[in-house]
């Protein structure tokens, strides 16, 4: 199986690879996925005035994982937490050209976009 | 960078000399092996004749009991149905192992549909078959006891001169799956109590679409049921015109094999340990899989804790190497070798098979430690389980959300 030339872009030079204080009361943590299916992604958003300053990854998981990771966090930097919440798993399939077997590593990505928000309202509470 | 194989037990190159031997029989000696009465008959045949003695040689066999197959899943195929339909009068009773090849785990499911009783043994930790679960699990229905000699991902080599003794004492037939082992390890039929073994071509640097089925004749003499019928070529067992270049490449193949096992052995082990060593002197958590000392000299099969398999063959673009990992294959399932084994599935995805073969050199062994070492450093540094792992969590307390 070939990889997409963004796909392999992404893993080779991964945008926001690292962590952030998950301390913080600005920064949103999601971990989803589970070590047994070969995919754990950790997610991490700094948001401010409602508006997503910094994000930051960590995955286990295969090449397309990584690159989804990757590309997400590019993604919704910037975006309001409101447009955030709205990020749909198919704008990664479509950019990174995911074949069918790949698409649960870009719904494993929103969710994880969506428990890092989570975390952050729940901190906001 | 050069490209580096590392995938010996998918498939090999053909070796240049066997190529030589094979090419003249493609246009300049083309007859058929069956024609009988005529010289390019007569030559295809001879020629033919020759390469069946020297596989027969390589297993302790006699020529008569080689049967021509296009590959080991033929062979597979061919032995566990044609006994099963032969002796279904006998009992329905069939014994594998839960590590098999899938050429014979699916043979086996096929038979299962049609009224067999198939029992598909565990291994232990390290792969290997045990012995006394085998024994409990032989009935009076018990026909065929089919177990691979070496296993084509971990490399573990099962104990099959006292699993043929076994077979004997049972009066059950004993088929052997060969298709990593031979030419790489010694096989004597008789002395393993083989009755059936399953033989490759291009797993011994000989060429793809070749096989053979070593099908015993004395003490006891096998018969089987023929799964593709037609000229009655091949003792009846399995017609169809003989492709005599690809033969003939099997059979240089195979002398080449026996003559080089010996130094080829030695080399390829110095080389594996070397490997394995320079991978694990500098990386923690690394898990070998399979067992430590029973396993073919090339065969190096590795877990990488908190790095995922497809991304580390991934990272190593010039390096062709195979993954344990769900996301090399379709079905999304970890190797069900490694998680035979009882490993965490985690680890299963997680695995690596290191393959080496006549054609790796030293300097191909430095360039895959560096290479390897490099890449596991940069995912773990990318992976949220080391993370956790260096701050003291334990893994297995973590409620996972999928």
């Amino acid at each position: 199986m070939a990889y997409s030339k963004k796909v392999v872009e992404h893993f080779t030079d991964p945008k926001n690879m690292g962590s952030m204080d998950k301390e913080d009361d600005n920064v949103g943590t999601g971990i989803v996925g589970a070590p047994e299916c070969g995919d754990v992604m950790k997610l991490q958003l700094k948001i401010e005035e409602g508006i997503i300053q910094d994000a930051k990854f960590k995955t286990f998981g295969c090449g397309s994982a990584i690159a989804s990771s990757s590309y997400i966090t590019e993604l919704v930097k910037g975006m309001s937490v409101e447009d955030a919440q709205k990020v749909k798993n198919t704008e990664i399939v479509d950019e990174l050209s995911l074949p069918p077997i790949k698409v649960h590593c870009s719904v494993l990505a929103e969710d994880g976009i969506k428990a890092a928000l989570a975390d952050y309202e729940k901190k906001k509470k | 960078m050069k490209k580096i194989y590392l995938d010996y037990h998918s498939t090999t190159p053909v070796d240049p000399i066997v190529l030589d031997e094979m090419l003249p029989y493609f246009s300049e000696k083309f007859g058929n092996a069956a024609s009988r009465n005529h010289a390019y008959g007569w030559e295809a045949e001879e020629a033919v004749d020759i390469a069946r003695e020297k596989i027969a040689d390589l297993i302790c066999a006699t020529s008569r009991e080689i049967i021509f197959t296009s590959g080991a899943t033929e062979s597979n195929n061919l032995a566990i149905k044609g006994i099963a339909q032969m002796f279904r009068e006998k009992g329905n009773h069939i014994i594998t192992v839960k590590t098999e090849h899938k050429a014979v785990l699916d043979t086996c499911k096929a038979l299962e549909r049609d009224g067999f009783d198939v029992t598909y043994l565990p291994v232990e930790k390290n792969g290997l078959l045990n012995l006394d679960k085998l024994k409990s699990a032989i009935t009076n229905k018990t026909i065929l006891i089919s177990v691979m000699h070496a296993n084509n991902e971990i490399g573990v080599i099962q104990p099959v001169t006292e699993i043929g003794e076994i077979c004997k004492e049972h009066g059950v037939f004993f088929h052997c799956d060969a298709a990593q082992s031979i030419g790489k390890i010694p096989i004597d039929v008789n002395e393993m109590g083989i009755d059936l073994l399953s033989i490759s071509g291009h797993k011994i640097y000989g060429p793809k679409g070749i096989g053979a089925l070593y099908v015993r004749r004395k003490n006891p003499r096998v018969r089987l049921k023929s799964q593709i019928d037609g000229g009655g070529h091949e003792r009846g067992m399995r017609s169809g015109t003989l492709p005599t270049p690809i033969i003939v490449g099997l059979g240089k193949s195979c002398e080449l094999a026996g003559k080089l096992l010996e130094e080829e052995n030695t080399r390829l082990k110095s080389l594996r340990d070397k490997l394995y060593k320079g991978i694990s002197s500098q990386l923690p958590q690394i898990i070998l899989n399979g067992d430590t000392t029973n396993r073919l000299p090339g065969n190096l099969n590795l877990s990488f804790a908190y790095v995922e398999g497809e991304s580390l063959i991934m990272s190593l673009p010039n390096i062709a190497l195979s993954s344990g990992s769900a996301c090399t294959s379709a079905s999304l399932e970890p190797s069900y070798v490694i998680k035979a084994l009882g490993v965490s599935e985690d680890l299963a995805h997680s695995s690596i098979r290191f393959g080496l073969g006549r054609f790796t050199t030293e300097e191909e062994i430095d360039v895959t430690i560096e290479s390897v070492v490099k890449a596991v450093n940069r995912l773990r540094e990318m992976s949220p389980l080391w993370e956790m792992a260096q701050e003291g969590i334990d893994l297995n307390s973590v409620k996972w959300s999928e």
